[in-house]
């Protein structure tokens, strides 16, 4: 008995250990179980090692014009083509990713706690907290966010950090309604009445008891919006009013694509078609999330 | 041990008011197990609640271990009495491990890190002490409910307030439950209030019975009365009658 209680207290930091090494083993042994999740985490991967390893995977640099060599079709020397100012649309690609990721996570990171705090002191607080903080949310809520990007890219100047600002102040709302609601639910339930009655202090309850419930939740949730995020950037971009030229923002490729599309349709496709597969891996892993952080799921 | 004299229970204001519990009083001994038995929404539960302090529109006094409590408990009044809650898959959070579960009320109190006591108050209610390493949805019903006695004792009360403490169990689970309960008022010579709709549960466990009905107690029966079905109201008797068909 004693020597469970010693062991248990002795390496503290090895048994954490060895639980995140088993769950994460649960995860991969439930995400093997959902090939077209897998598919969307492997695509992940990949964006986020080619962003990485851009200098070192791009054959060409991505801002370096070559002007004898416009408007290539795709080839086996320019696999993706050339654009009008004849840089290889595949290096421009890769070195887009890396906008691209900056752009979700700097979002994702602002938007997150951001809503779930709101979200968790509106719903655990209640009364005329809960009313401020939530009308508050419905009026951001009521804006057309794209709309207010454009006006906040106009007042502030165009450029990736207003671009990420910008989409920030409009993407934490839904996240606070979510976490809201999973307050409520939370704040009802026995074993936070059995927290009151060991004399939990509201903030332990806050963070320690209802904070976990609301986690996973969120997560699935910002996961799947980074698929909007992607979308609002790249309308951003497309507009001129995201990163400038010459970043290879994919959004802005298609713009400077579009005059080009009907005789050179590579120019605005090949953007397109990785915006398309990246917004479509983010889904698909929000989705697969769902699954593997509820610790009770079980696949019927 | 428990003195509760004129407690009323309201909800609502204006139109929709309603007095859930109409001034009653009762006193439990040291030691002693009181039932309280009465129909779905009599507000037997909302009793035990404001007895833990987790209802607070209640007037009237309460006075646990000689002392007046208030509405809003003072950490040292909350030590008094702890509760077991009528389902074990609501009463413990899903994400915490049975160590942290069992940690928790000694942590929150600040009194010691808690996880040292997680082994021992395990074994205390029949669980091996590897336990603490699970979570509550890889353990059943009756092992759950077990938990949840662990961590009411966790602070050692005096009281130990119980709402229904099997009505969720399986009826062999019950009987385990029951006896574990028995076992550990005598080993710690604690105080239950015990609230159900089950007669035969408090018929086993209680010294005294108190008949509710409609927000009032309308019968007190002891021991021997229990026994021998003596009832001294309709209500009551009609409320035997039909359990003991």
């Amino acid at each position: 008995m004693s020597l469970v209680t010693s062991a248990s207290a002795g390496s503290k930091p090895g048994i954490l250990l060895a639980r995140i090494g088993r769950s994460l083993k649960n995860a991969l042994i439930k995400l093997s179980r959902e090939p077209v999740g897998l598919f969307g985490f492997i695509v992940l991967l990949l964006l986020i090692i080619v962003a990485i390893l851009a200098p070192l995977i791009a054959p060409y640099s991505p801002t370096t014009q070559n002007l004898p060599n416009a408007l290539q079709a795709p080839s086996w020397e320019h696999w993706a083509g050339t654009d009008e100012y004849g840089r290889d649309i595949l290096s421009r690609l890769i070195y887009g990713t890396r906008i691209t990721i900056q752009t979700v996570l700097a979002v994702s990171v602002i938007v997150g706690p951001i809503g779930m705090l709101v979200g968790i002191v509106a719903g655990f607080v209640g009364g005329r907290t809960d009313a401020i903080l939530m009308r508050f949310t419905d009026i951001v809520l009521s804006f057309p966010s794209l709309i207010l990007a454009l006006s906040f890219a106009a007042a502030l100047g165009a450029g990736l950090e207003t671009a990420i600002i910008a989409i920030s102040l409009t993407g934490w709302p839904p996240i606070a309604r979510l976490a809201r609601a999973e307050t409520l639910i939370v704040r009802n339930t026995d074993y936070v009445a059995a927290a009151r009655l060991y004399g939990a202090s509201p903030l332990r309850v806050l963070f320690l008891y209802i904070a976990p419930m609301c986690i996973p939740s969120v997560v699935v949730r910002l996961t799947l919006n980074m698929a909007g995020i992607i979308l609002t950037a790249a309308a951003l971009g497309f507009l001129g009013l995201g990163a400038q030229p010459p970043a290879p923002e994919w959004g802005a490729m298609i713009s400077s694509g579009r005059q080009y599309m009907l005789d050179n349709w590579w120019v605005a496709v090949m953007p397109g078609i990785a915006i398309l597969l990246t917004s479509l891996a983010f889904n698909l892993v929000g989705d697969a999330l769902r699954d593997i952080l509820d610790p009770r799921h079980a696949r019927s | 041990m428990i003195e509760v004299s004129n407690l009323s229970v309201s909800f609502g204001s204006g139109e929709a008011r309603r007095q859930v519990v109409k001034g009653v009083s009762f006193v439990v001994g040291k030691g002693e197990t009181l039932g309280i038995v009465g129909e779905s929404g009599c507000g037997k539960s909302t009793v035990l609640r404001s007895l833990a302090g987790l209802d607070r529109h209640w007037e009237g006094e309460i006075r646990l271990a000689g002392n007046a409590v208030d509405r809003e408990r003072s950490r040292e009044q909350l030590k008094l009495a702890q509760m077991v809650f009528q389902d074990p898959y609501g009463s413990i959070h899903p994400r915490h491990r049975i160590e942290r579960v069992l940690a928790e009320p000694a942590r929150a109190m600040k009194i010691g890190d808690g996880w040292s006591r997680v082994a021992p108050s395990l074994e205390q209610v029949g669980l091996p002490a590897n336990f603490a390493e699970r979570f509550p949805h890889e353990l059943s019903g009756g092992q759950r409910q077990r938990v949840a006695i662990a961590r009411a004792l966790m602070l050692e009360p005096e009281i130990l307030l119980l709402d229904e403490p099997t009505s969720a169990l399986d009826v062999s689970v019950q009987a385990e439950v029951l006896n574990l309960l028995s076992d550990l008022r005598e080993e710690r010579n604690l105080t239950y209030v015990l609230v159900s709709h089950d007669l035969s549960v408090i018929a086993h466990m209680c010294d005294r019975v108190l008949v509710m009905k409609d927000g009032a107690f309308v019968d007190e029966l002891d021991k021997g009365a229990l026994e021998q079905g003596q009832t001294h109201h309709p209500y009551s008797k009609q409320l035997f009658k039909a359990s003991f068909l």
